[in-house]
């Protein structure tokens, strides 16, 4: 499916959710609340079928932490860019996807580790590189006396 | 007799308590820092829990710190095997973004540093999980063959392994004038060597039991954990960057995407070898044509990249290597995200190692060809 088909696809099916096309892929930002159903779909859906998780990470912004995930087709070889905001930076949840891709589950506990994205439903959601005396470093207003030097 | 011991050996009475025993972070075979906490029953393993972060480096956290320029030289650290891929891929993304067109040398030079930095790559793979299995003789042989190659690094950029050789716009240095004589007699040297190599274990009996249908990785668990490069191959799952992403000079040259069908232990091993094959073919076919004309492109002293989202990948020895940077305008990416092959690929193992024993579970890590620094980053 092309970039162009994708969209109009998408955005029939999901009118509530942005839908872009960004500079290299079609970007598509949707609801923390119908996040698991929609990556359910766009797995199972047959025209769709985006069985590849590539990536995924997590940005943190302002007001929310975004998760990004990379996700192509290995049947059609199509590439889409999918994202989640957290409702608030305070106390940021996602549900997992694990139960769609497995290789989330460990994605997902480095997001934990570094950005402190709780995934509800996780099976073994624990931090990945880092011991608990840490922070989440990847976090704009982190602050390590110890190991960062302010230039 | 025979009937009492077959029948106490079959009957669970005799089961062993479950216990449970750290694998690493100092075994030879685990290739670095990885730690595996294994669940056993006697020798088999009921699971395998991957505990990461010994050399975990924060490189994400320090690139947001950094110039695009800078963000290169930490790239090498990660993958060191296959640093000159990495390089590239954060290249390519700088370049994307700011959509310059860099001259076709360029791409000629970083196809041959690319699939040379594979040949590099694979022989040491060859050598260690040969050791891993216990044929020692082969560890020899691989680091010396790879000598030739980090020669030639060396000759033209001075470094052996990190090599930071692209730089956004071009490469660093134009080449040695004795790079295409020295390729050309590393290609009819090593020519002759491989069959060697394929003669030393690829036919031995011993390595053959040891390999054949031991920790078999089907194609839709492949897909399911993200296992890419060779080892997702030889699954059969058809991932290849190269080929389905071309960049660089992959799209003007002819290559096969090997892939396997068995995805069990000796696949792998023969998709490497096989790869090895496929980049001298690749290599000689870009050696004699590479083009006159500038090694870089002039960039701005200070590289700001326009605000926006870019993903760029490459194949490096391991798999599909990933550059997402969010950029907002500044100087320094505002996030940058390295999906790393080693990663993904690392925690298939539990899928595929359960009811193996360790003897099996160290030929199934050496044929994943796992590289710490690349997972832990």
């Amino acid at each position: 499916m092309s970039n162009e088909q994708l969209i109009e696809k998408l955005s029939s099916a999901y009118p509530d959710a942005v839908i872009k096309q960004g500079i290299q892929y079609p970007e598509i930002t949707v609801s923390f609340d119908i996040l698991h159903s929609f990556m359910q779909n766009i797995k199972s859906d047959t025209q769709l079928a985006f069985d590849y998780l590539v990536c995924q990470s997590g940005v943190d912004y302002p007001a929310f932490i975004q998760v990004v995930y990379h996700l192509e087709s290995t049947t059609h070889q199509h590439f889409m860019v999918v994202k989640a905001n957290t409702e608030n930076r305070e106390t940021p949840a996602l549900d997992t996807v694990t139960d769609i891709w497995p290789t989330a589950e460990f994605h997902e506990r480095e997001i934990y580790d570094l950005l402190g994205v709780k995934f509800n439903n996780h099976p073994d959601l624990r931090r990945l590189f880092l011991d608990d005396t840490w922070g989440f470093p990847l976090r704009k207003d982190f602050k390590d006396d110890i190991h960062v030097v302010e230039r | 007799m025979a009937e009492i011991i077959e029948k106490i050996v079959t009957t669970d009475e005799i089961k062993t308590d479950e216990y449970l025993v750290n694998m690493g972070p100092q075994h030879p075979s685990t290739h670095g820092v990885l730690r595996l906490l294994l669940k056993l029953e006697g020798e088999i393993v009921h699971n395998v829990e991957p505990h990461i972060g010994y050399i975990h480096s924060g490189i994400e956290k320090m690139t947001e710190a950094l110039s695009y320029p800078q963000i290169i030289h930490l790239t090498d650290r990660m993958d060191y095997l296959s640093a000159h891929m990495s390089n590239e891929a954060v290249c390519l993304a700088v370049e994307s973004a700011l959509q310059v067109e860099v001259p076709e040398r360029v791409k000629y030079i970083r196809t041959i540093w690319d699939e040379l930095q594979r040949l590099a790559s694979h022989q040491l793979w060859w050598c260690a999980s040969g050791m891993d299995l216990g044929a020692l003789t082969a560890f020899f042989y691989g680091l010396r063959d790879r000598e030739d190659i980090l020669d030639i690094f060396e000759e033209t950029c001075g470094a052996r392994l990190t090599t930071s050789y692209s730089v956004p716009g071009g490469v660093m240095f134009d080449l040695h004038p004795n790079f295409q004589k020295s390729v050309k007699a590393f290609i009819k040297k090593f020519r002759k060597i491989l069959p060697e190599y394929d003669k030393l274990l690829t036919g031995n009996i011993i390595f053959q039991n040891r390999t054949k249908g031991v920790g078999v990785l089907t194609r839709e668990d492949a897909i399911a954990f993200g296992v890419t490069g060779p080892t997702g191959r030889a699954s059969g799952f058809s991932c290849d960057v190269r080929k389905h992403h071309p960049y660089s000079a992959y799209p003007y040259i002819k290559f096969d995407e090997k892939l396997g069908t068995d995805g069990d232990s000796f696949m792998r091993w023969k998709l490497r070898m096989d790869e090895m094959h496929e980049s001298l073919s690749i290599i000689e076919q870009l050696i004699d044509n590479i083009p006159e004309g500038d090694y870089a492109v002039k960039m701005k002293a200070v590289i700001k990249l326009p605000e926006g989202e870019y993903y760029q990948r490459v194949e490096t020895a391991r798999g599909e290597f990933g550059v997402y940077v969010v950029s907002d305008g500044k100087k320094t990416p505002y996030r940058l995200k390295f999906r790393s092959p080693g990663f993904s690929n690392l925690f298939a193992i539990n899928h595929i190692a359960k009811g193996w024993k360790i003897a099996d579970l160290v030929a199934i890590m050496a044929t994943f060809d796992l590289i710490i620094p690349d997972i832990d980053r």
